[in-house]
């Protein structure tokens, strides 16, 4: 954690306006990812790691959505002011992105070639001819067959494991620094799942570019993650390399996160009950003064609601926001 | 597509030989007769009317009669208007281009209004500009043409006399002054036609780039880095488009319709008006060769918008 970081996210907050009043969908959180690293936002479903993903590039819906608060530097340059036409050269060029959805997130009236081409010839001015050739490229290279062919036909003439690849060469298309992707497994059936996380690793081992990837599936990260971010009710709960997530999980939602993963060889022995976390996320309406965990929470103590624990290093490289641990030193 | 088009073509013959028997029998059963008039003549005795009734097959079974329509109609004879002896597919071919260039132009300006207004508020939802275009193209929308049109004549040639409110054919001018002169007395038809459609189309613009601009292949295309008016144009309105040239093509027919009241307020000699005093005058042949052109042309345009359709959305084939 040397030096200028390739992506640093400080103190963001990214407020929604609803009709019942300002939505913190993110509420302050730091991240960071560094050249060539793999990084995971894991958390359940409406912690803010997609808006939070969505942020970096400014694809969110501004309005309703309004960056409230913070920073997001890449390569030291704060992309959070950048006017649209120097952000639109970010995208794809420094930051390619892959959505959750193969099956909607490529247009049904063009071609796939031409959709990935769209995005050479915009930042690399190529001719039609040579753009066609990258996109073709591009499909060889996330392993689709007959990539020539291939490029003339519509997403609908696609799988869904096959879109998710098509996407993921048109977000590499561009050369990206940083690849985000946004749940990229989540719509697929299972073995589709593991050949679309094969196919990133391969292509972060080729391109060596960072990924930032988010999901809500911790066997997802133990698979392709280093650094691990895990969010709860639009705030960072701990950060910690891959390793020490899953050997020492400090905070009691991490905890919660990883007993709730099922593990056949232990249903086999003890025919157990999957464990659940008890409870529900709270509004981001009206966040909970002190911890938002504290509500469901085994270990909750009365201290716990009175103020909201800060983000601290409890290990080498290892945080997490709860006043179980104490602060360390390194 | 070639297979296709004549499967259609082919399938288009039974549904116009079903529609040609529905009208004649409709005629048939219509009250009225087309020598009425020579009824209350006292200069033609009764046996001269029933003569030329029987002259003119009148008096036939009406399964006779259609033969002999259907059996004229395919060699290419239409018939004589009972009125003006002029043969039917003359007068039509005579009105035929004034209802064109009416209609034709009133499209393009209901096109004109309905495209950019229908985006611009669509991708600014709930700002003012869609609020007040929403209004207006409400209002235009609810507002008959028989209405706005006789609002129009009241407004421009009445009160500012500034516009002839009758149509004339008979233009005593050359030149750039004919075209001065035509554009003088079409602009207020085609205004009333075209504003109407444009609110229609407007709402519908507005709505199909609303369904589209919602969805995730926007924002990978907002992602690829492309220029926001790009992301509008080729992602957004072209998708968008889809629906609405199918809706376009669908209502041409019904706005041929619409056309007649259109052309009896502002006296144009079109097609529309032929119908009207034809219907007035009981000419049946000619009733029954204008309502049989409208019915191809609903077919017509069905298939017209079959085939755009397959050509703006790959997804659909044709086999």
């Amino acid at each position: 954690m040397t030096g200028q970081r390739l992506l640093e996210i400080q103190g963001l907050k990214v407020h929604f306006r609803t009709d019942d009043g300002w939505v913190r969908a993110v509420d302050g959180i730091d991240i960071g990812v560094d050249r060539g690293e793999t990084v995971c936002i894991v958390g359940e479903s409406g912690c803010g790691k997609t808006v939070t993903a969505k942020t970096v590039l400014k694809l969110i819906d501004m309005p309703p959505g309004k960056i409230a608060a913070g920073q997001v530097m890449f390569e030291g340059r704060d992309l959070v002011p950048l006017p649209s036409e120097a952000m639109q050269k970010i995208r794809s060029k420094e930051i390619g992105f892959v959505f959750q959805e193969p099956m909607t997130s490529l247009n049904p009236v063009y071609t796939v070639g031409h959709q990935i081409a769209e995005a050479v010839r915009q930042h690399e001015g190529l001719s039609r001819r040579a753009a066609m050739d990258r996109a073709a490229e591009m499909l060889r290279l996330v392993n689709i067959p007959n990539p020539e062919r291939r490029v003339h036909d519509y997403p609908h003439q696609f799988s869904g494991g096959m879109r998710q690849r098509v996407m993921i060469g048109m977000a590499l298309s561009c050369g990206p620094k940083l690849l985000i992707a946004d749940e990229p497994t989540t719509a697929l059936d299972v073995t589709i799942q593991a050949q679309i996380l094969d196919l990133l690793a391969e292509m972060k081992q080729r391109l060596g570019m960072a990924v930032l990837l988010i999901t809500h599936a911790m066997g997802v990260v133990a698979e392709v993650a280093q650094r691990v971010v895990v969010m709860y009710a639009g705030k960072v709960v701990e950060e910690a390399p891959v390793g020490a997530l899953f050997a020492t999980p400090r905070h009691p939602y991490t905890q919660g996160l990883i007993r709730s993963i099922p593990r056949i060889d232990r249903a086999a022995i003890s025919h157990a009950r999957l464990e659940a976390i008890p409870g529900t996320v709270p509004s981001l309406l009206n966040p909970p003064v002190g911890c938002r965990f504290a509500a469901r929470c085994r270990h909750a103590m009365p201290e716990c609601t009175a103020a909201e624990p800060p983000l601290r290093e409890v290990a080498p490289g290892h945080k997490v926001a709860c006043i179980l641990y104490p602060e360390v030193r390194s | 597509m070639t297979n296709y088009l004549t499967r259609r073509l082919l399938i288009a013959i039974p549904s116009l030989l079903g529609i040609s028997v529905i009208l004649f029998t409709i005629l048939a059963l219509a009250p009225g007769d087309p020598f009425e008039e020579l009824a209350t003549n006292p200069a033609i005795p009764p046996d001269v009317r029933a003569h030329l009734r029987a002259s003119l097959g009148l008096d036939d079974p009406i399964h006779e009669r259609y033969w002999s329509w259907l059996t004229a109609m395919l060699r290419g004879e239409w018939g004589y208007s009972f009125v003006s002896r002029i043969p039917v597919d003359q007068l039509i071919l005579q009105r035929l281009p004034t209802t064109i260039a009416v209609i034709g132009l009133a499209q393009i300006v209901a096109l004109c209004i309905a495209l950019p207004v229908g985006v611009y508020a669509a991708t600014r939802p709930y700002s003012l500009f869609d609020q007040v275009a929403n209004t207006l193209a409400f209002i235009g929308f609810s507002l008959p043409t028989f209405f706005t049109g006789l609002l129009m004549i009241l407004l421009f040639s009445i009160y500012l006399d500034w516009l002839p409110f009758v149509f004339r054919t008979d233009i005593e001018a050359t030149g750039l002054n004919w075209w001065w002169q035509m554009l003088r007395q079409t602009i207020m038809p085609i205004m009333v036609l075209g504003l109407f459609q444009g609110a229609a189309w407007t709402r519908y613009v507005r709505s199909a780039v609303l369904d589209v601009i919602r969805l995730d292949h926007v924002t990978t295309a907002r992602a690829k880095g492309l220029p926001e008016s790009r992301v509008t144009i080729l992602h957004v309105v072209r998708n968008a488009m889809i629906p609405v040239v199918t809706l376009v093509a669908l209502q041409m027919p019904a706005v041929f319709g619409g056309a007649i009241v259109t052309e009896q307020i502002f006296r144009i000699p079109g097609i529309g008006s032929l119908l009207v005093t034809s219907i007035l005058s009981n000419d049946t042949p000619v009733i029954m060769a204008v309502t049989f052109v409208f019915a191809i042309l609903v077919i017509f345009f069905n298939l017209v918008a079959d085939i755009l359709y397959g050509w703006l959305d790959p997804r659909i084939s044709y086999r």
